[in-house]
């Protein structure tokens, strides 16, 4: 009987046999009653044709049977046949970094859990960088230096002296030239092996989803609620991880929006946390309520974090969670934050499938409202008529009620809520002004303020009424 | 989980180190428990017979397979993988490795930048023939 030796990657398959005897004959004979005898071997020493496989070697003593006479080969009952798998490997073809690079990123390379292999998906990265003012130039500035590989800047922005208490990417000399310019000569000069694309544009809801489609990570630096709501629906809507940050006076924010983890489930997105905007003029930006120039420096640099961890992998990112650090209090918090059913564009239904008016979207109210109930004047002049019990109360000022009154009671706006004990609780209260609009102003604070239940609105005021009920009286 | 001897890991070091800008390659002898662990005793450095580029392909002759068979049976160890080195690159198995990688073998592949930096990371086939990443623990044997 011949000797045929198994190599240990293949004997899982011959019930952990090393060394099986075979009836004498030819190499195929043995290949034969092999793979009759352990089926499981077929696969790994034969190809689709039957042929023995290409990567597998088979040694009669110390000879390649392709140099014998192949599969014909005779096997004697002395032979010592070998299966021999071929061992090879390589690394990938293309070579990563130069000399140079490598020097340049050792301090990354040699953090244990980080390495070439963090470096390399830096360098293969397409970060895209909104605003290069306050956080964006320390996000810049360390993307950069990190070796983030393709970086694009949008700003349509041009330096000013009162950028450079925090704007630390911009220098003297750059004053009043375009800061994509400026802060690309700055970054250039700190690393040469880096791509950068610049936008010296407004991004709007005709552009953003250019520009963003050729970037892996978004990182929202924008001093504004449209432009922010803008970043973030064009982020959604092309499946981008947005990173943002935002100062306000005192405090910074963090958080990494609609990040897709590994196991494919995404995170919550700005529209998550904040559905609506808060009212125009409410938050001012730093031109109007000032800065301190190091708290950009801070949360800029967080940002930038980040968006290193989101290209790497490395450690867990802010999806999920919501960062804000106190600088006077010097006091941080993170805060769950979870997708909203209701999310206008990623939610269950969503209403939002395409870039919209993001300056008109921030100028309409905070909050949506619930309808008001209303009446109209040919309403209110039939419950006038049938002798409904009633109260009517004018909100409008007494110069305009001398003009011209349909008999209700004066409580101007500004006075409601001193007098809501002349309001009836218990009749139906019918409110009205000029238009309209002072009398739902003042419905709604009822309501939201002293529960009231029992008010409508004169649809349309008393212009309205004059016009469809008493054509004669003044109208103003 | 796979256990390295620090000696056994140093001479890994060193070799990838010596042969750079090439890689190197040998084989890993050891024991592996019940519960599956592998304990690395010793490997052994063989050439790459790679004709051409040896600084990103290496290739192990039968011959030195062969040795490497009989010399696991004659220390009563069991050959339990190969190890390689990647110059210049990370410590990931490339497509190339994937395509020639046996079953059962763990496949150490060490990363040597430049003569410096040194990472190891160990990899093993799954039945989808793809890498899956073995944790590796620096055990002083005492």
């Amino acid at each position: 009987m011949a000797t045929v030796i198994i190599p240990t990657p293949l004997r899982k398959f011959t019930n952990n046999t090393a060394r099986l005897e075979v009836k004498a004959g030819t190499i195929q004979d043995t290949v034969n009653e092999l793979t009759r005898n352990f089926p499981d071997l077929k696969k790994h020493l034969l190809d689709e044709g039957g042929g023995i496989r290409s990567y597998v070697n088979i040694f009669v003593g110390n000879n390649d049977i392709r140099d014998l006479q192949q599969e014909h080969t005779a096997v004697k009952d002395d032979t010592v046949i070998s299966i021999v798998p071929a061992i090879a490997g390589g690394s990938p073809d293309q070579p990563l970094f130069t000399k140079e690079e490598l020097a340049r990123y050792n301090r990354h390379i040699i953090i244990p859990g980080f390495g070439m292999e963090a470096q390399q998906k830096l360098k293969k990265a397409k970060v895209l960088v909104i605003g290069s003012g306050g956080l964006g130039s320390p996000a810049l500035l360390y993307l950069a230096a990190a070796g983030v590989g393709t970086i694009g800047i949008v700003d349509f922005d041009v330096v000013d002296d009162s950028n450079l208490q925090r704007q630390v990417v911009f220098g003297v000399d750059e004053i009043g030239k375009p800061k994509v310019e400026a802060a690309k000569r700055r970054l250039e000069a700190l690393n040469p092996y880096i791509k950068l694309h610049l936008y010296n544009t407004h991004l709007n809801s005709s552009n953003a989803l250019d520009i963003f489609k050729d970037y892996d990570v978004i990182a929202d630096g924008t001093d504004n609620f449209p432009t922010r709501y803008l970043v973030n629906d064009a982020a959604v809507l092309l499946g981008k991880p947005n990173v943002y940050a935002s100062i306000f006076q005192f405090e910074g924010q963090v958080s990494v929006f609609n990040y897709t983890d590994s196991k494919g489930n995404t995170g919550p997105n700005y529209r998550d946390l904040y559905p609506t905007p808060p009212p125009p003029g409410l938050v001012p930006s730093c031109a109007e309520g000032g800065v301190l120039g190091v708290l950009p420096g801070i949360i800029g640099s967080l940002q930038a974090l980040e968006v290193i961890k989101v290209i790497t992998g490395v450690g867990e990112t802010l999806s999920g969670r919501f960062y804000i650090f106190d600088a006077l209090n010097f006091e941080s918090r993170t805060f769950n934050i979870r997708r909203r059913e209701d999310n206008p564009v990623n939610g269950k239904n969503p209403t939002i499938t395409a870039l919209i008016d993001y300056e008109q979207f921030c100028g309409m109210r905070a909050v949506e409202e619930k309808p008001l109930k209303e009446i109209t004047a040919k309403e209110l002049y039939d419950w006038q008529v049938k002798g409904e019990k009633f109260q009517l109360i004018d909100v409008r000022e007494p110069h305009e009620y001398d003009i011209v009154n349909i008999g209700g009671e004066l409580i101007p706006l500004a006075t409601v809520s001193d007098n809501t004990g002349r309001i009836d609780t218990e009749r139906k209260v019918v409110v009205h002004c000029k238009m309209g609009g002072r009398s739902a102003k003042a419905i709604r604070e009822l309501e939201e303020k002293f529960g009231f239940t029992n008010l409508y609105n004169l649809k349309g005021g008393i212009l309205s009424y004059i016009d469809e009920v008493q054509p004669e009286l003044t109208k103003y | 989980m796979i256990i390295i001897e620090p000696r056994v890991r140093q001479l890994m070091i060193e070799d990838a180190i010596n042969t750079f800008p090439d890689e190197c390659c040998g084989f890993l002898f050891g024991r592996e428990e019940h519960d599956g662990t592998r304990l690395i005793l010793d490997i052994l450095a063989v050439d790459n017979s790679k004709e051409g580029d040896k600084r990103r392909r290496f290739e192990i002759s039968p011959l030195d397979y062969m040795t490497a068979e009989q010399h696991a049976l004659d220390h009563d160890w069991t050959l339990l993988g190969i190890y390689h080195s990647h110059p210049n690159h990370p410590a990931i198995p490339s497509e190339h490795d994937r395509v020639a990688a046996q079953p059962f073998f763990s496949y150490v592949i060490v990363s040597v930048l430049e003569k410096e930096v040194i990472t190891l990371r160990s990899w093993i086939l799954n039945d989808d023939r793809q890498f899956e990443e073995e944790q590796i623990i620096d055990y002083q044997f005492s």
